[in-house]
């Protein structure tokens, strides 16, 4: 009787395991199409851009000349290099804070459920951000040239005297660039700080009213320290996608008037792909890849260290 | 009370200029693809044309090879959201259903490619379709628009499948489902919203696609996209300013019309993106 039901114990258990290799095995199948995509197109990419980054090659099949680490050392001394490396910042910077602020004032005022239409307001803000940026580039290039609205509203109340052309003067053109990326971008970033605003319990809105806070003091005191962890996933999305910047600049300024707002992306294509440099240079392009890829992953890992170090302050204080 | 009320109709008149100004771009664009040439030369920033013109679209189509284009869009666009929907939604199954050997390994890979810019990853993209054979066709736009971890898209459906109640499952295994049977007949039924969600993001997304097909389809200009299409055609004459906002309006009016449609599908997945 014992040995019999030691024998169905084990062979139950048996099946389990059989059961759960199989399951395993499932798994792995599902995620499989997964995985093949993703080695192919982020994985494979990550691993050999390191192999070209050695090459002088012009990616005609069989040229490649291994030079070590001779395109890191002409990139850094490429002024046009440094140049686009720069701008790339200065869009970043210039773009992110009044983006992510102006849109947190669209999310209060169109997540206010006493505003009638709201909704409607909504979609039309987040208009310009499903619409295909090549198209918003080729707009731009005319209504911020020198017949363009932008001018002919400025001349009517009377702030300028003579039209000016917005994209192609050096000393304007990356201010331009800046405030036709914010426009194109805010609805998103609307959207996220709604869903954060969402995520604030009710009861404390109506904690505060009973306790007489106002406006202003509801929005410092509750609202914003509860949306803020939400803020920085929005501010880590805003940083990496304004530093690869790549379809309004090119469809815009492709990078000029003069290199005023040529940025990293826009250099790399130009050696990579483009035939104005004579022969391509993707080794060398590949090289300037990487470098900035190291730049924008430290950026994250700075952020990220710092929000964790600020948690953990937070923890310490509650203590 | 009328204070109120006209406190109310001031802040709507606000936004609604507000709101005019902010559209005003396309809302230009779509006008000027009706006028003729001249009338455009004279009258470029009225927005209501004086006769619809459908010369410009006409031309547009047939020389501006815009007609090629739009079904090279609506190709690749297709079978993107296609490739995508089955390599996330079997993906986020596994993940959030079972826990099994590697799990965490492949999570934390997935994870990565938040932080690698896939801008930079261009050169090697590039010759890997090169050297698949497929730089001069369809399929190498298709299979790089498709490429990449669609980490969001995983993790939508991840936290969704993890949600489904226990009992609905074991019914299944009852009544004789194995995993791939229980993952079809229940799992992905059920899964209707983010399968909405998934279609509608990689549709705007793969639509307005730009670097990827720009660099695929450099020699080959029979195999543009809408958005490349229209800039291509920019470079070649920049006179002909009618002719690029019926190009332009072709381009952007089906994303807009879409978008309005589903839109909450839409809007409900990015705000999910930074929910988490």
């Amino acid at each position: 009787m014992r040995t019999l039901s030691k024998t169905s114990t084990s062979a139950v258990s048996k099946k389990k395991i059989s059961n759960k290799r199989r399951t395993t095995l499932w798994c792995w199948l599902f995620i499989l199409p997964n995985l093949i995509f993703y080695a192919m197109f982020q994985g494979w990419p990550i691993i050999v851009n390191w192999y070209y980054s050695t090459l002088d090659w012009s990616g005609l099949s069989s040229d490649a000349v291994f030079v070590g680490l001779n395109n890191f050392k002409e990139l850094m001394q490429d002024p046009y290099f440094w140049n686009a490396y720069k701008n790339s910042f200065v869009f970043m910077a210039g773009s992110v804070p009044l983006m992510l602020g102006l849109a947190l004032i669209a999310a209060l005022v169109f997540n206010n459920p006493n505003l009638k239409y709201a909704s409607i307001y909504r979609t039309l803000i987040f208009i310009p951000v499903v619409t295909t940026a090549s198209v918003v580039g080729i707009i731009m290039v005319y209504i911020w040239g020198s017949d363009g609205a932008v001018n002919y509203t400025l001349m009517q109340i009377g702030l300028l005297d003579e039209p000016v052309n917005w994209l192609s003067d050096p000393n304007l053109a990356m201010m331009t660039v800046i405030l036709i990326n914010i426009w194109k971008n805010l609805g998103m970033n609307m959207v996220y700080w709604i869903a954060g605003l969402q995520g604030v319990p009710r009861e404390l809105y109506e904690a505060a009213r009973v306790d007489g806070a106002g406006h202003f003091r509801t929005f410092f005191s509750i609202t914003l320290p509860l949306i803020l962890p939400v803020g920085a996933v929005i501010l880590l999305l805003n940083v990496a996608g304004s530093l690869k910047v790549f379809d309004l600049i090119k469809t815009m300024t492709d990078g000029g008037p003069f290199y005023a707002t040529d940025v990293v992306s826009t250099y790399i294509y130009r050696f990579a792909f483009s035939s104005e440099m004579g022969l391509p240079r993707l080794g060398y392009a590949a090289s300037a890849g990487i470098f900035f890829a190291f730049t924008i992953m430290i950026i994250a890992l700075i952020q990220v260290l710092v929000k964790r170090s600020l948690n953990s302050k937070k923890v310490g204080g509650q203590q | 009370m009328t204070m109120k009320k006209l406190s109310q109709g001031l802040t709507h008149a606000f936004l609604i200029a507000l709101c005019f100004v902010w559209i005003y771009p396309f809302l230009w664009m779509i006008s000027a693809s009706f006028k003729t040439q001249n009338e455009f030369f004279e009258k470029g920033l009225s927005l209501i044309p004086e006769s619809f013109q459908l010369d410009n679209f006409i031309r547009a189509w047939n020389e501006g090879n815009f007609g090629q284009y739009f079904s090279n869009s609506i190709i690749v666009t297709i079978a993107t959201i296609l490739i995508v929907l089955f390599i996330t939604a079997t993906c986020g199954y596994a993940l959030g259903r079972y826990s099994f050997f590697g799990k965490k390994m492949f999570i934390f890979i997935l994870g990565i490619s938040i932080f690698v810019p896939l801008e930079f990853s261009i050169i090697p993209i590039f010759q890997l379709i090169k050297d698949l054979g497929l730089m001069n066709s369809l399929s190498g736009v298709i299979m790089a628009e498709a490429g990449g971890g669609h980490v969001l898209f995983v993790l939508l459906f991840a936290s969704f499948f993890a949600q489904i109640p226990k009992e609905l499952e074991e019914a299944a295994i009852i009544d004789g489902c194995g995993f791939l049977r229980t993952f079809i007949h229940v799992a992905l039924p059920l899964s209707k919203p983010i399968i909405g969600s998934v279609v509608i993001m990689q549709f705007i997304w793969t639509w307005n696609s730009f670097l990827l097909p720009l660099v695929l389809t450099l020699s080959t200009p029979e195999l543009r996209t809408l958005a490349v299409g229209l800039y291509a055609l920019r470079g070649e004459n920049i006179v002909d300013w009618t002719g690029i906002a019926a190009g332009g309006t072709i381009a952007i009016v089906p994303i807009i019309v879409i978008f309005l449609v589903l839109q909450r599908y839409f809007v409900d997945g990015m705000a999910g993106a930074v929910k988490g």
